[in-house]
């Protein structure tokens, strides 16, 4: 079987982002990118599947600028087989890149899909749903555990109430939680061995996709800064505070 | 499991100026002669560029010999210095300014560029990859490698997922053994594995003791109408008493962006010394905040700086290796500037270790004839008297001395002050000192340790061994409290040493690892030396834009 993942280079997850001053968006200049840390676990997952024997190959696919290759090979160096970008300078809505992903479904004929359930920077939560969708493929999203039984797979999913277990049909889509597993260190031999891996270059064109943005933003603002809180010397004094000041009770 | 190997004919530790030129040059003479050369530099930091802090005017030259076409290969050099202001600030609200004239003409900056040191390796390391060489930030190197005869012959890098009791997590990976023909260690000031090798082979036996500061930096957005590319303002005296040497600096670079610092010396003696409260009262000076008004600080970061120049100049060759750039001393303090010399020391490093490969494995000492004919070494041989006359005669006074040494004399004046004692002897007894009364942070021009940390993206896996490691872990409260108030609480920029009060009443010294920011000043300052910084787990540390 193979397994598709889609990866997306987004801000690291240390970096404290920041606003640019004219409100267009945030800063990105010389900032450190990385794998957003949900596609990782995506990328693990399908490394393991393949350590079990299930999966035969796994292709890691990436769409945006052309700096995105550092993360397909990061990705190389966990231990996926090889890469397709997708290059494009614009920035797409989830809308767009479900579109496009729908299109090397199609050409790749996975028999799983595996991607983080959102992105840390826009957190829309949205592409694999719409990927679903367009496909028509079974989702199980947020999921906690996956495993492959007898042409199907089964998906625990973190539900509001407490955790949900799908069995879906194959080809399926599967969008990773937090929990799924930890994924592992790249070894500096693997990415080596990364950087020989086949990495196949294309455009939106190719595909015959319209990526033209459905959404405009219209200003970015940092959210307001908190005010500094005071001590208080007793129960009574904040009681008082409370009641005259706050006037919540 | 036992750590696997992989052989390089050079194996670079640290992706910085002296490093990348280092691994550029040995490219370019491989390219030139159509050999094949394999050449890796590891490097601790998450990218490259993320450790990398510094004021920065850069002078050109050494750019201008590794790449004369720097320009149209998109060096981001943006910002040439328009105006050089120097001031000696005589209080919290006056300054003279120093006419030009009387300035020591190491402090020109005609033809020189306001960059960020960062943005420069990022820079660096492009050109070094598309040339072949291999580069794998997020590996730090930990161990030095010796063959049987006591010769380096390579570096391990540190092994990842171990937990903070040592035991291995699910996660564990073993370190790797990169070995190599050769291995230059490109670490920068006072780097962990440079220091063992140091002291193994007696290379600082002849030399003074390295002189060191801390340098701790700001970068602010400010108001477009009050921004003046090119601008480069230095500054002396106040924050700073008499008996505390340092300086103060603001660059105006691109993007309506000012940086700005404070560089203390670390041979201060009074133990009450913050560097990182007399760099935050420092911007309340009129000079600096009628910049700073209305602007928004973005980035912040600090790192010692190996200012002992000349005099405290180690070996900088041994059996199967170099030291280069800051992690010897390149720096030229005479000119507050170290970028141009740890690239040239890198060049010079390259060149000595190509051709000691063709000629079939040769020994290094060639390296120390090399630099001593390159112009670095005249450059710092020229400025040897500038850090101990400040040491010795104060900023005024040693201000004059080096005005007459550098202008009248060239730096060639028949003899050479030295300045013998080591910074962390120099620290007078609490009880002798005065006790600082800092102001309050007023959280728009200055604030407080731990919202800046914050700003400097600094993470570390959590679970894992502290990387500062104290010889003796009773000396903070026993020996280090009662005669200095352990100054750790104060020189240290991040927050991380702290005695707290406990419960029972008694006292406990808390390290807060994951706030490090890897400047190295705990290692150089402690008074009992007792602190070793380590390197953490890959790629853990500050993740500095644009610094």
């Amino acid at each position: 079987m193979k397994i598709l993942v889609s990866v997306k280079r987004v801000v690291d997850f240390n970096v404290k982002v920041r606003v640019k001053p004219d409100g267009t968006g945030v800063d990105l200049g010389n900032v450190k990118m990385a794998m957003n840390p949900f596609c990782e676990i995506a990328v693990e997952e399908g490394v393991r599947l393949k350590e079990q024997g299930i999966a035969d190959e796994v292709v890691v696919v990436s769409i945006g600028p052309k700096a995105c290759q550092e993360q397909i090979r990061t990705a190389m160096a966990l231990g996926a087989d090889r890469g397709i970008q997708i290059e494009t300078d614009q920035e797409l809505d989830s809308l767009a890149v479900a579109k496009l992903l729908a299109k090397v479904v199609e050409e790749e004929q996975p028999g799983l899909v595996i991607l983080g359930k959102q992105s840390i920077d826009s957190d829309n939560n949205q592409t694999g749903q719409m990927l679903g969708a367009l496909t028509g493929m079974p989702q199980g999203t947020f999921a906690s555990e996956v495993n492959l039984v007898e042409g199907k797979v089964e998906v625990t999913r973190e539900v509001d109430g407490g955790l949900q277990t799908l069995s879906l049909n194959l080809p399926a889509i599967v969008t990773t939680d937090l929990r799924l597993n930890e994924p592992r260190y790249a070894s500096l031999p693997n990415f080596m061995k990364a950087k020989r891996k086949p990495l196949d270059t294309k455009s939106p064109a190719d595909f015959g996709v319209d990526i033209s943005p459905r959404l405009k933003t219209l200003k970015v603002e940092p959210p307001a800064e908190r005010q500094a809180g005071i001590i208080v010397g007793s129960v009574d004094e904040l009681v008082e505070k409370l009641k005259n000041e706050a006037k919540v009770i | 499991m036992k750590r696997e190997a992989m052989e390089f004919d050079v194996v670079i530790v640290g992706a910085g100026p002296a490093g990348l030129s280092a691994a550029i040059r040995l490219m370019q003479q491989a390219q030139e002669k159509a050999q094949e050369l394999m050449v890796c530099v590891v490097e601790k930091g998450s990218e490259v560029g993320a450790h990398t802090l510094s004021g920065a005017v850069l002078e050109p030259r050494a750019l201008n010999e590794l790449f004369p076409d720097w320009k149209d290969r998109g060096a981001p050099l943006h910002t040439p210095v328009s105006q050089d202001e120097i001031y000696l600030f005589t209080g919290p609200e006056d300054a003279k300014k120093i006419p030009n004239g009387l300035v020591p003409k190491t402090m020109h900056n005609d033809g020189n560029f306001v960059v960020s040191v960062g943005n420069l390796c990022r820079w660096l390391a492009e050109q070094a990859e598309t040339l072949g060489v291999e580069i794998f930030p997020g590996f730090a190197a930990a161990e030095i490698l010796f063959d049987a005869d006591g010769a380096v012959k390579g570096i391990a890098t540190g092994d990842m997922g171990v937990g903070e009791d040592g035991q291995h997590k699910d996660s564990y990976m073993p370190g790797m053994e990169l070995h190599a023909k050769y291995t230059v260690f490109a670490e920068g000031c006072r780097g962990h594995l440079g220091k063992q090798l140091m002291e193994r082979f007696e290379l600082d036996k002849d030399a003074d003791p390295q002189h060191y500061g801390i340098g701790i930096k700001e970068l602010w957005d400010i108001d477009p109408a009050k921004h003046q590319p090119g601008l480069v303002i230095h500054g002396g005296g106040w924050p700073l008493d008499k008996e505390t040497n340092g300086g103060s600096f603001l660059y105006h670079a691109e993007n309506n962006q000012v940086v700005l610092g404070l560089i203390v010396d670390l041979s201060y003696s009074n133990p009450y010394v913050s560097p990182f409260e007399e760099m935050q009262r420092m911007k309340h000076h009129p000079v600096f905040k009628q910049y700073l008004e209305g602007g928004k600080r973005v980035s912040y970061g600090a790192r010692a700086i190996a200012k002992g120049g000349f005099n405290a100049l180690p070996k900088m060759h041994f059996p199967g290796g170099l030291l280069v750039g800051c992690d010897a001393g390149t720096l030229n303090f005479a000119k507050i500037k170290g970028t141009h010399t740890a690239m040239k020391s890198g060049i010079v490093s390259a060149e000595t270790i190509f051709f000691a490969i063709d000629q079939g494995g040769l020994d290094l000492a060639a390296y120390a004839e090399a630099f001593e004919a390159s112009w670095a070494y005249d450059e710092l041989y020229r400025s040897r008297n500038f850090g101990p006359a400040m040491h010795k005669f104060g900023t005024l006074m040693g201000g004059a001395f080096n005005y007459v040494d550098q202008n009248w004399f060239k730096g060639k004046l028949p003899f050479t002050l030295r300045d013998r004692t080591s910074d962390y002897a120099q620290l007078k007894p609490a009880a002798e000192s005065n006790k600082i009364d800092y102001p309050k942070p007023d959280g728009v021009i200055s604030f407080d340790k731990l919202s800046s940390v914050f700003l400097s993206s600094t993470n570390h896996e959590e679970d894992q061994p502290c990387h500062l490691k104290l010889k003796n872990p009773s000396i903070p409260l026993e020996r280090n409290l009662p005669l200095f108030d352990e100054p750790a609480q104060r020189y240290c920029p991040a927050g991380v040493y702290e005695v707290v009060d406990e419960e029972s009443g008694g006292k406990r010294f808390q390290i807060n690892a994951q706030n490090c920011l890897h400047c190295k000043t705990c290692d150089i300052k402690d008074p009992s030396q007792n602190i070793t910084w380590v390197a953490p787990e890959g790629a853990g540390g500050p993740n500095y834009p644009n610094m």
